[in-house]
């Protein structure tokens, strides 16, 4: 008897303790920095949820209906595509749109980057503004001011031909030189933020390494391969992955310079699944077409950004 | 005196009896019949839009409806795009505008409106042939043709370049009056290739487009039905290899040889370009060309003259473009959205309308195409009187693909492939190739 009393008086005693340990439990909680950063963020996740996870997985939905939307046809809008010539020109020009551009871009916003950083600090802001200038204007409006510059009956480019005796080209007008137009109106856009996110890694590398580099007897080149590239790579990997995937997503550029024409030679994915699926009214396989690469591009994705951990913490340990 | 003296019982029980006899009055405010939201066409024309919105408010006033009008531009596809929002969220505008396939793409959102238009073809006869293509569906229709917007792309030359170059007089040909009709017999699609072959020896060519936007597309479609050039037939059979689509193309082959080396990129504002410019003796357009033309080019503009397409072996089509509006069926107040469609088609608000447009929107019904405004519009006086097509023009409205289903021809007008099989015969393609390409095509526009 004595000894059960004994024990209910333990466990009425500990009741308060458990109230308190459970309440500084939350708090302990509440304080955490993973928590705080999560409520911090919850406003964009959730703002990413519904602007962007269930467009997707609508857009998913979409493309495994017909074209009434009534029936669910699987992987039946992919096949389709893919047995069609036109889609076949399609998948070959974004894929050399995309690549294209973004190697080029990733050159010349190398090269950029380095000639920028050997210019003076006072000079450099001056010289960091203007290349910015192209990122900055709204791509529309730059496009619309390539366009009048490619216009077939009044190009500016024309203009300049003919004032040295040269004949006029048609620039959007022939497949290639279409092709060729709307790489360069995308690298000359693009650039620049090739450009300042190289600029920013090169600021990060640690004079030291080039100080120690040159007393082992390294040439300009051989910083550049062994120190320089080694130190960018993160930032190389993901600005060509973010890169990569805004290029393959691309809409402005093709769609007011050409509209996918001359003979759908210049179509790319977005111009492409507009034309069929707003369009033309057949919703699901512009869906379809508008979702192609994302399997492609989430597994590049996945392999890209697992090296730039494995490096990370490689470089931390 | 204070307050509580001037509230007696007896005031207080003749407050409450007049607030509970309240509802029973029927107050007729601006918003008493309900609401409407109607998402209209931006015209290109400012006025046109002000006089739209004044006959919307006299309607409203007149109703006790309160209307909310938006005008959407069709730039950049905008109008397409709130429409296709729209129809997926279930929610906006009660009724909106469509542009020529939109209406039939969204069919089964629309409300069924055969009772507005039986009243309307009752009183004004039945609507064009491409209004009807487009605004019907399983003998019903969804949408109602309107004029704003609505528009022909008939030839619209020069009258001096014509007759220097290629010995033709077009005001004679296509006089501004009533007439049999006997000089334009010559106006055909081989008169029309021999014309643009000098025009473009003087360095004059037509503008004619071989891209693939609407009015390349359009005119490109009336050179097909002037042949019987069927690609795809109404039972969904594609007739790509029949000969009428062959000679189609052994005709274009001799004509793409004389168009601009850029017709293949034109868009829309390319040909208007290069009308207003001067570069260019012939067009097909709506009006909007030579009006701009009067702006900024007065001289070009007082040279130009409109008149109808030129005829081929199975008849003379003019390429067309109809608007419509659709009431959502998830629209609140469909009775009131019904009554101001009815009240905007009456003849005279139409006229009205057009007289403020000069003349460029063309009424769904033929009998409405004696409007006063189209003898009047100057310079030149009479310059788009042919713009309407009128009886002795001997001539139909048509809109390319339209052998087809509407759902297979959308696909057909949107790809442009009309004007891209030219377009590769500009390139140096043989007709067979081309043929095989169109026919892959096709395939995929009838799955």
């Amino acid at each position: 008897m004595s000894n059960a009393s004994g024990l209910a008086g333990a466990a009425i005693a500990q009741a308060p303790a458990r109230v308190r340990s459970g309440g500084s439990g939350m708090r302990r909680f509440m304080r955490q920095r993973s928590t705080i950063a999560l409520l911090m963020c919850l406003p964009l996740i959730l703002m990413i949820a519904l602007l962007i996870v269930y467009p997707a997985i609508y857009a998913i939905y979409l493309s495994l209906m017909n074209k009434k939307m009534t029936r669910f046809v699987g992987l039946g809008n992919f096949t389709f595509l893919l047995r069609r010539d036109t889609f076949q020109l399609v998948l070959f020009q974004s894929c050399l749109f995309a690549i294209t551009a973004v190697v080029l871009k990733a050159v010349i916003g190398f090269i950029l980057a380095h000639l920028m950083h050997n210019i003076p600090s006072r000079n450099q802001r001056i010289w960091r503004g203007l290349l910015l200038v192209p990122w900055v204007i709204p791509l529309a409006m730059s496009t619309l001011t390539w366009w009048w510059m490619f216009d077939p009956t009044y190009s500016a480019f024309n203009w300049v031909l003919n004032q040295f005796g040269f004949k006029s080209i048609p620039w959007l007008g022939v497949g290639w030189t279409a092709r060729f137009c709307t790489i360069a109106v995308n690298v000359w856009y693009g650039t620049p933020f090739f450009m300042i996110m190289y600029l920013a890694a090169l600021k990060s590398v640690p004079e030291q390494l080039y100080e120690a580099a040159a007393i082992d007897g390294a040439n300009a080149v051989q910083k550049l391969f062994l120190v320089t590239l080694p130190m960018m790579r993160n930032i190389i990997s993901i600005t060509v992955l973010f890169s990569l995937i805004v290029t393959f997503a691309d809409f402005d550029i093709v769609r007011i310079l050409t509209a996918g024409g001359p003979q759908d030679l210049t179509h790319v994915f977005a111009t492409y699944a507009f034309q069929v699926g707003i369009q033309s009214g057949d919703i699901p396989l512009g869906a379809s077409v508008s979702l192609f690469m994302l399997p492609i591009l989430a597994v590049a994705a996945y392999f890209v950004l697992r090296g730039v951990n494995r490096r990370s913490r490689e470089m931390a340990a | 005196m204070p307050m509580s003296r001037l509230t007696t019982r007896r005031s207080a029980m003749k407050l409450g009896a007049a607030a509970a006899a309240l509802p029973l009055v029927h107050i007729r405010s601006a918003g008493a019949a309900g609401k409407l939201s109607f998402g209209f066409w931006d015209h290109w024309v400012p006025e046109g839009n002000a006089v739209m919105k004044k006959q919307v408010d006299a309607w409203a006033d007149k109703n006790k409806v309160e209307v909310q009008t938006d005008f959407i531009t069709s730039v950049g596809n905008k109008l397409l795009l709130t429409a296709s929002a729209e129809a997926q969220a279930g929610a906006g505008h009660d009724i909106m505008a469509f542009v020529e396939w939109d209406a039939h793409n969204n069919a089964d959102k629309l409300l069924p409106v055969d009772d507005l238009m039986k009243r309307l073809t009752d009183k004004y006869g039945e609507p064009d042939k491409v209004s009807q293509y487009l605004g019907r569906a399983k003998d019903h229709w969804f949408a109602v043709p309107t004029s704003s917007g609505s528009q022909n792309k008939p030839p619209c030359a020069r009258i001096s370049m014509m007759k220097n170059y290629c010995g033709m007089d077009v005001q004679a040909m296509y006089p501004a009056s009533e007439n049999s009709g006997e000089a334009a017999a010559a106006w055909t699609w081989d008169a029309l290739a021999t014309a643009a072959e000098k025009c473009q020896k003087a360095g004059y060519p037509f503008a004619m487009g071989l891209g693939q936007t609407t009015d390349s597309v359009d005119a490109i479609g009336a050179l097909f039905a002037a042949f019987g050039a069927d690609l795809i037939d109404g039972e969904g059979k594609i007739q790509v290899h029949s000969d009428n689509v062959r000679q189609v193309l052994e005709y274009s082959q001799k004509l793409v040889k004389f168009l601009p080396d850029d017709a293949v990129s034109y868009d829309d504002a390319s040909n208007n370009r290069a009308l207003i410019a001067g570069k260019s003796a012939l067009i097909f357009n709506p009006p909007s060309a030579w009006a701009v033309a009067v702006r900024d080019a007065p001289d070009v503009a007082k040279d130009c003259w409109t008149f109808s397409a030129p005829a081929g072996p199975k008849g003379r089509f003019v390429p067309h473009q109809t608007y419509f509006w659709g009431i959502w069926k998830f629209s609140q107040n469909q009775s009131a959205a019904k009554d101001l469609i009815e009240y905007l088609l009456q003849r005279e608000q139409v006229e009205a309308r057009d007289n403020v447009v000069q003349g460029y929107d063309l009424p769904p019904f033929p009998s409405m195409n004696d409007f006063k405004i189209w003898e009047t519009v100057e310079p030149p006086k009479g310059t788009v009187y042919n713009y309407p097509i009128r009886s002795w023009h001997k001539a139909e409205p048509s809109v390319s693909g339209s052998s087809a289903s509407p759902d297979v021809a959308v696909q057909m007008y949107n790809r442009g492939t009309m004007p891209t099989m030219l377009a590769k015969l500009k390139s140096g393609q043989s007709i067979k190739d081309v043929i095989a390409w169109a026919s892959d095509e096709l395939e995929g526009f009838t799955r």
